[in-house]
């Protein structure tokens, strides 16, 4: 299977202050991908790095046999077309409602008539459980309503590639697992490759399929592999202490 | 019965040969008297003992000394690795004193600080400066780029939008440039009166107010009112949705935000700028006629007067500097929203800076433009 993110030698860094350096990892066709470690550690950083919105101080970034990071405006501008991305604080446009902030990525990325649009914007909210909600503004629903609408205007344009910053956190444990299985059910059904930021173990474990986890002392990745086996098998003490809230044994099991 | 006295906080080191003593006595209040410390070692030491019998009640106040003197040991030793004893101590106080020592004070966390010496503070100050020079330049830079793209027909932004600023920036600031204006020329016309009828030449109240509306006092005041209405509002939304990742979410989507929020705002305030100046123009006159008329110049006399004194070249100087003035306070106002920072505070201190920039922007233009106009005889 090609890989369809790869990573070579990222180093991010603000001005002089590095973040994270020699980064190496691949994330394959359909895979859930877990960008994990602890607060403060980069994961968002990284996540700005790979669709473009930070420049990596060294490095680059590889989606297929396409160097995105050495690639011109125009572009890249086409590259992340084929990006969904949902912002940790939502990021929903606050000045329109729900249903404009599907509908004004459709408008403007093609010729649909108004009624395609509407018919449109109706199903991707109701993909997230959010039917009937077109006319209600971010500011008028609740903290989970608002991450499923931002989910359902990162999935407007049938991206390839789905972000999601932080897609479960302060969310009560039932919306957390709704909202899991929105995403096990896109990756299932639409196929797309999903990217999450996070550092709750539980979604860690239930929909991830693959992780990185970004080590704050050594300001590198520290293993990357199945959540799963990294918890029990992982070499590195700190992913094992990490997957374990704490509880792991000195030596990793044989 | 009366009310037990609260002996006063004391710490005194004790030394006895190697061992190190720290007797702990009193109330240990953080509303109470002064804690008084006698006997400490010179050479800094960890207790070895501690003497607790004469102690009383005590809050955080006592845990926070401890560690306070724990942790200025710890900073002054190379070897950290030493840990202070607590046996001895109440159970509480041990169980307190464990879980703030358990995790070591983190290296390199205090932010770098400004520069102690006057040169620091003068080198500090000019490369800001350059910094703030160089990004008004590269936004002026991307204001034509973006421009140019409008006339290609090559940017995209809601028209519904543009009518949303044309009509926030316009029709809604009519009552207060209405308000503004009209006492401008009011005022003018006063201050006017009283000098010109010294010299029995009241009649010329009508060309002073005219000629000074329509030349500075209408397009400063109106650039004035919209930099504290319309630029602020500027900043506050484009810092607030940059803030709130708006902006990023924008730039995801294949939007150019320098089109979506920054275009539209600075054609429409370029739009309705001259049309707000000639609004306040008339307004200042009509003021002027008001006291002109309580002075026995008759309304007709005093706009016929008026008209007499302006000819087209007057009239349409404040109008063409409505047009700069108009695309310095957009400017300023979008630039300090692109650039702020992401909090809600920086929101804040970018509306600030917004407006006592256009204002400042807006001066100095005008002693430029009166350079300029002084030059050509105009």
């Amino acid at each position: 299977m090609a890989a369809k993110i790869i990573v070579r030698e990222l180093t991010m860094a603000y001005g002089h202050l590095v973040v994270m350096h020699d980064l190496n990892f691949e994330i394959d066709d359909k895979d859930i991908f877990v960008i994990m470690g602890g607060s403060g550690c980069g994961k968002s950083t990284l996540l700005r790095h790979l669709i473009g919105l930070q420049e990596p101080a060294k490095g680059s970034i590889f989606y297929g046999d396409e160097d995105f990071t050495a690639s011109d405006a125009d572009k890249r501008s086409a590259f992340m077309k084929r990006f969904g991305v949902m912002y940790q604080s939502g990021a929903l446009w606050s000045s329109l409602t729900l249903g404009e902030n599907i509908s004004m990525p459709l408008e403007e990325s093609g010729k649909m008539n108004a009624a395609s649009v509407r018919e449109v914007v109706a199903y991707k909210l109701a993909l997230v459980g959010l039917s009937g909600f077109e006319d209600f503004y971010p500011a008028q629903i609740s903290g989970g309503m608002r991450k499923r609408a931002a989910i359902a205007r990162a999935m407007a344009l049938d991206p390839d590639i789905l972000f999601l910053d932080e897609p479960s956190s302060g969310l009560d444990p039932l919306s957390s697992r709704r909202l899991e299985d929105l995403i096990l059910g896109l990756r299932d059904s639409q196929g797309s490759t999903i990217v999450i930021v996070t550092h709750e173990l539980a979604s860690i474990f239930s929909i991830g399929t693959k992780a990185l986890f970004l080590d704050t002392a050594t300001k590198t990745q520290g293993a990357i592999g199945p959540p799963c086996e990294l918890r029990d098998h992982s070499d590195n003490p700190a992913v094992r202490l990490f997957l374990n809230r704490g509880d792991t044994p000195a030596t990793p099991p044989p | 019965m009366p009310a037990k006295p609260h002996p006063p906080p004391s710490a005194a080191w004790k030394q006895d040969g190697e061992e190190l003593t720290l007797e702990l006595a009193g109330d240990w209040k953080r509303d109470g008297p002064e804690v008084k410390v006698s006997g400490k070692p010179l050479d800094s030491r960890l207790p070895t003992f501690y003497n607790l019998n004469q102690l009383g009640a005590y809050d955080s106040s006592l845990p926070a000394f401890l560690f306070a003197h724990f942790r200025s040991i710890a900073s002054s030793e190379k070897d950290k690795t030493e840990q202070p004893t607590l046996d001895g101590l109440p159970a509480k106080l041990r169980g307190l004193l464990a879980l703030a020592l358990a995790v070591p004070e983190e290296s390199g966390t205090s932010l770098p600080t400004d520069a102690d010496s006057v040169l620091g503070k003068l080198g500090l100050m000019t490369l800001s400066f350059f910094g703030k020079v160089q990004s008004f330049l590269e936004f002026a830079g991307l204001t034509v780029l973006s421009l140019a793209r409008f006339c290609m027909g090559r940017a995209r932004f809601r028209t519904s939008d543009f009518w949303m600023v044309l009509q926030q920036c316009g029709a809604d600031a009519l009552p207060i440039v209405a308000l503004i204006s009209f006492l401008i020329g009011l005022i003018l016309a006063f201050v006017g009166n009283v000098q010109l009828t010294h010299f029995g030449a009241n009649l010329y109240v009508a060309d002073l107010v005219g000629i000074a509306m329509v030349r500075e006092m209408g397009v400063v005041m109106t650039a004035i009112i919209m930099s504290g209405r319309t630029g602020a509002a500027f900043a506050a939304q484009i810092g607030s949705m940059k803030a709130n990742e708006e902006i990023d979410a924008l730039r995801t989507f294949g939007f150019n935000p320098f089109d979506f929020l920054v275009l539209p705002r600075l054609l429409a305030l370029v739009l309705m700028m001259p049309l707000l100046t000639i609004y306040a123009d008339v307004i200042g006159i009509l003021g002027g006629m008001l006291v002109g008329s309580s002075e026995g110049i008759p309304p007709e006399l005093y706009w016929n007067e008026t008209l007499a004194s302006l000819d087209m070249t007057n009239s349409s100087l404040g109008v063409i500097k409505s047009v700069f003035f108009g695309a310095t306070i957009a400017m300023s106002g979008c630039m300090m929203g692109m650039q702020a920072g992401k909090s809600s505070a920086a929101v804040g201190e970018a509306t600030t800076q917004a407006v006592v920039a256009s204002i400042t922007a807006i001066v100095v233009l005008d002693s430029a433009f009166a350079a300029i106009f002084t030059l050509l005889d105009i």
